[in-house]
């Protein structure tokens, strides 16, 4: 059966090459966007080096202070990570990192070089997961020493020594000091917000006072928390925790706020929350779904329109097969699957067509930098929402038509009174 | 217009077994928002078991719609139509299309391959809605109907490299392919030629006189017509022979 069904749509396509010709380059130029966004969206919240355990990770970036008049929003205070997170009992480990890159510039020689730096402590080598491509982390002692070392990009290790391996060892001036390069790790693209950087530092060589006394009731800072499950089950029981630690801290400025909002969110959420301090734990994630997932189907919804019109019109040619088929014992059901199944057949091969297509455009956008360090790819979930997508693009383009075809009435088929 | 007695001929002879198809008080009328057309009125017509009855009469007075009816492609406005002794008006679309593909076989006038298909993938046709029939098979049961009709040289051939008497020959394969009881021919022989317009109707004629299969046929040709065991004539959507 479904051998038949696939010569009749074979011959078909071949017959009306014009019109197959029009309906694959819709389908592959809709999915080819479709896919091209979801792997930017993949890219950046997806499970990959240095966020590869998602389902057990934790970003602790952001707290909104609120009051009836105002409200100030920042990333978080080195204290209050010290005192109120790094106390947290559920997570296995938590790290400290700048919760933004600071640009700034590295000196090899008469050499200047513009890096994008976090400084850290030595835990964030452990909660996440860098490809080291040479050299080592630095260690807890490292940080607790200020020893002056540091970790850079691949990238930049190139640029600065030509090899990552020879880049280890060496020394790097920054702000007037020198640094020793401990271990160069495969560059993180900047769409990983969280994490990227090009150049990572002790948090304890900052010049900045850390453990500034005047700042002890000021929650609020530069530094973000990142935390790790044991497990995928306990990240409810942290972000729990965390909730408990905020209701008993005391507001800074009662006169001035009366609320203190902070999540611990997963890298997806973090994401979905986009900056907005209105945004829940979730980071609104009905309402990112909602919109986004709106606007695909909306994406989908004029190609897909103009499927079905070429389809329902394709019913005044197929006429006299429909009244043949029903006269030979198809069901209306029957009908429906077998011009279903032609339909999704070429949407899915519009879907190949669309993840070739996409898979050059990532290829262009990887090699023109527009985001730096991208490196997006057809990987397995982005090529299984390709798939995914030209399959539902079939079935929506294809009921339609389907359902109007199959309930032609088979004499009036044969007799080519129809109308589409 | 008065409507005018049903003179339908008697059955050939007592049987135990009822009609293969009684049509009952038939009426068939189309209706659109401005015009209603009386197609069929007041039809009572029985076909036996192994008869050839053909079915005669100017254009637009209903014997196409007679087959269409007779076929289940379409439904009465009022009456009857039992296929056994069964009335199937209260059939679901599952159970017609079933019926149509066990029972009931069909010619067209304009052949209605599907030109997509290879020769044999037409004839197969039929059995791909039969459940339980494997590809082999389908391929054996369409080489054997298109061995019936002298076609098994063009099996892998496609419609538009047929003449009309062979793709009509093809039509007539896949009406056989799954060994109906009845064959409805709607005008087999109509477009073709005089020479060929003979073979079709041998082919017809054997079929009935060597395999018992029921068949009703449209025609315009009174001498085919006169060749088949019984003649009904239509006028006006009525039986008047």
């Amino acid at each position: 059966m479904l051998l038949s069904y696939l010569k009749l749509a074979w011959r078909g396509w071949q017959r009306r090459k014009f019109f197959t010709a029009i309906s694959l380059f819709g389908i592959s130029f809709t999915l080819m966007m479709l896919v091209v966004l979801f792997a930017l969206f993949d890219h950046a919240v997806g499970a990959r080096a240095p966020e590869r355990h998602t389902d057990r990770l934790l970003f602790i970036s952001r707290m909104v202070l609120r009051g009836p008049e105002s409200q100030s929003s920042s990333s978080l205070g080195y204290n209050f990570l010290q005192r109120h997170v790094l106390t947290l009992r559920t997570p296995e480990a938590i790290a400290v990192s700048e919760a933004y890159p600071i640009n700034i510039t590295l000196y090899v020689g008469q050499q200047a070089l513009k890096a994008d730096r976090r400084y850290t402590d030595s835990n964030l080598w452990r909660v996440l997961n860098f490809d080291f491509v040479a050299g080592r982390p630095y260690t807890a002692t490292e940080v607790r020493d200020a020893a002056h070392v540091m970790v850079l990009n691949e990238t930049v290790a190139r640029r600065c020594f030509g090899t990552a391996a020879a880049a280890v060892g060496r020394a790097v001036q920054l702000e007037g000091r020198p640094y020793q390069v401990v271990g160069v790790v495969a560059d993180v693209p900047t769409s990983r917000e969280l994490t990227y950087a090009e150049c990572w530092l002790p948090v304890t060589t900052t010049t900045a006072d850390l453990q500034d006394p005047n700042n002890q009731r000021n929650y609020l800072g530069d530094f973000q928390a990142v935390v790790l499950a044991r497990q995928a089950a306990d990240v409810p029981a942290i972000q729990a925790e965390y909730q408990q630690v905020l209701r008993r801290l005391p507001i800074p400025d009662p006169e001035q706020f009366k609320e203190i909002r902070s999540y611990a969110r997963t890298p997806l959420a973090h994401y979905m929350a986009n900056h907005s301090n209105d945004a829940g734990q979730d980071g609104d994630a009905a309402a990112f779904w909602r919109r986004w997932v709106g606007l695909g189907l909306l994406f989908m919804l004029l190609p897909a329109l103009n499927l079905v019109n070429i389809n329902v019109s394709r019913t005044l040619e197929r006429a006299a097969e429909i009244g043949v088929r029903k006269a030979f014992g198809a069901t209306a059901g029957r009908l429906a699957g077998q011009f279903l199944v032609e339909n999704v057949l070429l949407t899915l091969v519009g879907g190949v067509l669309g993840l070739g297509l996409a898979a050059g455009v990532m290829h262009l956008l990887n090699s023109s930098q527009f985001i730096p360090y991208a490196h997006l790819s057809l990987s397995a979930p982005v090529f299984g929402v390709g798939l995914g997508l030209a399959l539902l693009f079939g079935l929506l383009s294809g009921a339609y038509p389907a359902y109007k075809m199959s309930k032609l009435p088979a004499n009036q088929a044969l007799k080519g009174r129809i109308t589409a | 217009m008065q409507p005018q007695p049903t003179t339908a001929p008697a059955p050939p002879a007592a049987t135990a077994t009822p009609p293969v198809i009684q049509l009952t008080g038939i009426e068939k009328v189309y209706q659109t928002s401005t015009i209603e057309t009386v197609a069929l009125s007041n039809v009572n017509l029985s076909i036996n078991r192994g008869e050839f009855v053909s079915v005669m009469g100017p254009s637009g007075c209903g014997k196409s719609t007679l087959l269409s009816l007779m076929g289940l492609l379409d439904e009465p406005s009022g009456g009857t139509i039992a296929i056994d002794g069964r009335p199937v008006g209260s059939y679901s679309d599952k159970e017609l299309a079933g019926l149509r593909n066990h029972k009931i076989g069909f010619v067209f006038q304009s052949y209605h391959l599907i030109n997509d298909l290879s020769v044999r993938d037409n004839v197969e046709l039929p059995l791909l809605y039969r459940p339980g029939i494997g590809g082999s098979e389908r391929r054996r049961r369409a080489l054997a109907a298109l061995d019936k009709v002298g076609l098994t040289a063009r099996t892998g051939h496609f419609p538009a490299q047929l003449s009309g008497g062979q793709r009509q020959r093809v039509a007539i394969a896949r009406a056989l392919v799954g060994e109906p009881e009845i064959i409805l021919a709607d005008e087999p022989t109509g477009n073709l030629d005089s020479v060929m317009g003979e073979e079709i109707m041998d082919l017809l004629l054997g079929l009935n006189r060597a395999q018992g299969t029921t068949l009703v046929m449209v025609t315009h040709d009174e001498q085919q017509a006169l060749k088949t065991g019984r003649l009904v004539r239509f006028f006006d959507g009525r039986q008047v022979a």
